[in-house]
């Protein structure tokens, strides 16, 4: 085997994992992170740290609702929040990020309200907020195929003039986000090589949560994930995930080299996830407890509590309020659910074409044919026992 | 009227360049069409006259072509992308299934994907596997695309300029074997029936044949023929497989009384079935005999010696037309 000469890594462990936050709250310097994120204030973690607690709330009660039946299905993010809510606010306005299906932070962090996320999951749309407004891709169930898609808005981007004009406030990137096991798709590998080949300003963005339903990542990767972009020239890095100062730092130094015209990188986000794939899911059967134990003592959540604590950046006053609000965030999306009509079933036929075509306009009109049978006898049992009312 | 004598293949690429010429939006993607022009040449010339960022040789990924093109489209692009031979698209059959054919829908129309893939298809030119398929129903399947298939060289023209202006995703599958068949083509006066419209390009009386793509002059051959036999055949040429111009068929054949569809698609699952049942469903009373198909068998496209008795030629036209005047 001597010629060959790629060593094949035992361990996830031989690729370094960067972290700015350790689990207990202590700090650790690293000279490039550490000028990505020296600009953040208190007031900005503050907000990060809310946001966190605000997509958590949230989380857990649309995982309550499907147990009421308001939900079809939900995907919990639980103790993926420093991944997405750092991710999120490291890109720019005007950068476009596409999404899985499980990064409700990412939403959160556009501005999109999780209650507007919620038609997928509660079966009334398959997407319905505006793209374009939030500069939003649709979320996607068919794993990996957003990412082609991604680097084709990045190669959009460099023909519009939107990269390495010097200007990062117009200059734009492409954030892309997808699992470990979405990683393995073959559609991921030809994003990879379409943005290496057009050094298309797009940012792979892999939350290794350390399981694809109940396939560890392990067997989607015979090396660390970070290493897989190295063979298209894609340089990446392998981060703490679960600590938003890391996750920040990484991908806001990783768009701003794409939108200054250096082409694609690749993060390796190291998390888990918390809850089950799904709601239908049933973790038991796959991972051991102790596992789950060893995770919750790295939580997201309380490790940024615990590091502005140590800075007096925050005090008991400011947490119980973030909770508090969290509480009303639950209460307005249960609120919400509740107002949720089902739309017209007429709608099915709506927006397949952008342009009339003549099946869908027939199969419509037979639709309302069939229908009006119903309605009629409808009315005319409703008259009749008016009638009888009457009587 | 600027009438030009032009093979398919190069009124198809006067359809390009045109289309390019009038919206800078308008940019052509896939393997090998720049410098070479394409292995079937389609795309020759464009490369010179508008640059490789309007041609863009793209690495060899039909899923990438596809999915790039669709973010292309989110930038407000309108991406024609080649793939190479009809076997080839399956790489990329997720991303027009799943995808193209659906983000209009899954965004409630804020999104448009104007994207055009062409498609050269069809057999008859002796290639080796994957090279000689017609899988337009698997296409025609789902809803959100748009499909259709030139027979001449106006169309060749006509129908590349129309689906590149059309705000929906839209397949054209360009009959390989008949490339260089030369025809008229106007490239000033638009015809006024639309890329959907079915054409009757043979009146007749006494049956229906229904064709499209490199199948249409397979029927009007058969047509001709069957003159010698003193029959009157009308031929129609679909054009559109989604939609599909049912009323068209429909009024032939409550004249005729007789329908008998051709194409190359095994005919198990194909189109023609499926024209076949709308057919019976609105013309039963005027049926003289069942609608008849002649198309590929149940195999698989076969090795290019056997290929001839696999496609449907004059004879077994003749023949389906002999059966179904029997009735
Ligand atoms: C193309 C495709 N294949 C299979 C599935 C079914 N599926 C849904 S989620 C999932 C696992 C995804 O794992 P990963 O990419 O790591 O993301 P995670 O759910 O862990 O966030 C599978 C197999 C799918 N949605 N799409």
């Amino acid at each position: 085997m001597s010629v060959f000469r790629t060593t094949i890594p035992e361990h996830a462990d031989d690729e370094p994992l960067i972290q700015l936050v350790a689990p207990d709250g202590t700090r650790t310097p690293h000279e490039e992170l550490d000028a990505a994120v020296a600009h953040l204030t208190g007031e900005d973690l503050r907000r990060y740290y809310r946001d966190m607690v605000m997509i958590r709330a949230a989380d857990l009660e649309a995982t309550s609702l499907q147990r009421q039946g308001q939900l079809g299905l939900w995907a919990s993010a639980l103790g993926q929040e420093a991944a997405q809510i750092g991710a999120g606010h490291a890109a720019r306005t005007q950068d476009y990020l596409v999404p899985t299906y499980r990064e409700h932070g990412i939403a959160w962090a556009r501005g999109i309200e999780p209650w507007r996320l919620l038609d997928v999951w509660r079966g009334i749309a398959h997407g319905s907020y505006d793209p374009y407004e939030l500069r939003t891709h649709p979320y996607m169930l068919v794993l990996g195929a957003q990412v082609p898609q991604a680097v084709g808005y990045a190669m959009g981007l460099q023909r519009d003039g939107l990269v390495g004009t010097g200007d990062l406030e117009s200059d734009t990137a492409v954030l892309t986000l997808f699992g470990d096991g979405s990683s393995s798709e073959g559609e991921v590998s030809e994003g990879f090589t379409f943005a290496a080949s057009f050094q298309a300003p797009t940012v792979f963005f892999t939350q290794n949560n350390q399981w694809a339903i109940s396939v560890p990542a392990t067997v989607q990767s015979r090396v660390p994930l970070a290493q897989r972009s190295r063979g298209w020239g894609i340089p990446s890095v392998r981060i703490d995930g679960n600590d938003v100062l890391a996750v920040y730092g990484a991908v806001r130094l990783a768009l701003d080299a794409a939108r200054e015209g250096e082409g694609p990188s690749y993060i390796e986000a190291v998390t888990y996830r918390m809850a089950a794939h799904t709601t239908s899911d049933d973790p038991t059967r796959y991972r051991a407890r102790a596992e789950e134990e060893e995770w919750a003592a790295k939580d997201p959540i309380d490790r940024l509590r615990r590091y502005l604590e140590a800075q007096d950046e925050v005090d008991e006053e400011f947490v119980r309020r973030c909770e508090e609000e969290g509480h009303d965030l639950a209460m307005a999306l249960h609120h919400e659910i509740h107002a949720m009509a089902d739309p017209d079933p007429i709608e099915i036929f709506s927006h397949v074409y952008a342009d009339p075509h003549p099946l869908v306009e027939a199969e419509r009109a037979e639709f309302e044919r069939y229908r009006s049978q119903f309605e009629d006898a409808g009315d005319q049992a409703a008259s009749e026992s008016a009638e009888e009312g009457r009587r | 009227m600027s009438t030009v004598k032009l093979p398919i293949a190069k009124a198809i690429t006067a359809g390009l360049r045109d289309a390019m010429r009038a919206d800078e939006k308008v940019m052509l993607m896939g393997e090998d069409i720049g410098l070479l022009g394409g292995v079937f040449r389609v795309t020759d010339g464009l490369h010179a006259e508008f640059g490789g960022d309007r041609v863009v040789d793209t690495p060899l990924g039909e899923a990438g072509i596809v999915g790039t093109g669709i973010g292309l489209c989110y930038r407000g692009y309108r991406p024609v992308v080649e793939i190479q031979f009809d076997g080839f698209v399956f790489p990329a059959f997720n991303q027009i299934t799943t995808q193209l054919a659906k983000m209009h829908y899954r965004t409630r129309g804020q999104v448009r994907v104007p994207m055009v893939i062409r498609i050269p298809y069809g057999g008859g030119i002796g290639a080796v596997e994957h090279h000689s398929e017609s899988p337009e129903a698997l296409f025609a399947h789902t809803a959100g695309l748009r499909i259709v298939t030139p027979s001449n060289a106006q169309d060749g023209y006509w129908m590349t300029r129309e689906a590149i202006e059309s705000d929906d995703p839209v397949i054209v599958f360009e009959p390989k074997k008949q490339y260089w068949i030369k025809g008229d083509v106007d490239t000033d006066v638009r015809p006024a029936t639309g890329m959907h419209s079915a054409k009757i390009v043979r009146p007749g009386s006494d049956a229906t044949l229904l064709a499209w793509g490199p199948s249409v002059s397979v029927a009007r051959e058969a047509a001709e023929a069957a003159t010698e036999d003193g029959l009157d055949l009308e031929v129609i040429d679909a054009r559109s497989i989604s939609p599909f111009d049912v009323p068209t068929v429909v009024e032939s054949v409550k004249r005729t009384g007789r329908l008998v569809i051709v194409h190359e698609a095994p005919v198990f699952g194909a189109i023609g079935g499926e024209v076949a049942a709308r057919v019976s469903e609105q013309c039963f009373f005027h049926l003289e005999a069942p609608v008849l198909r002649v198309g590929g068998y149940h195999t698989p496209y076969p090795p290019a010696r056997m290929e001839e008795a696999y496609l449907p030629d004059l004879d077994r036209v003749l023949d389906a037309v002999d059966r179904s005047l029997a009735y």
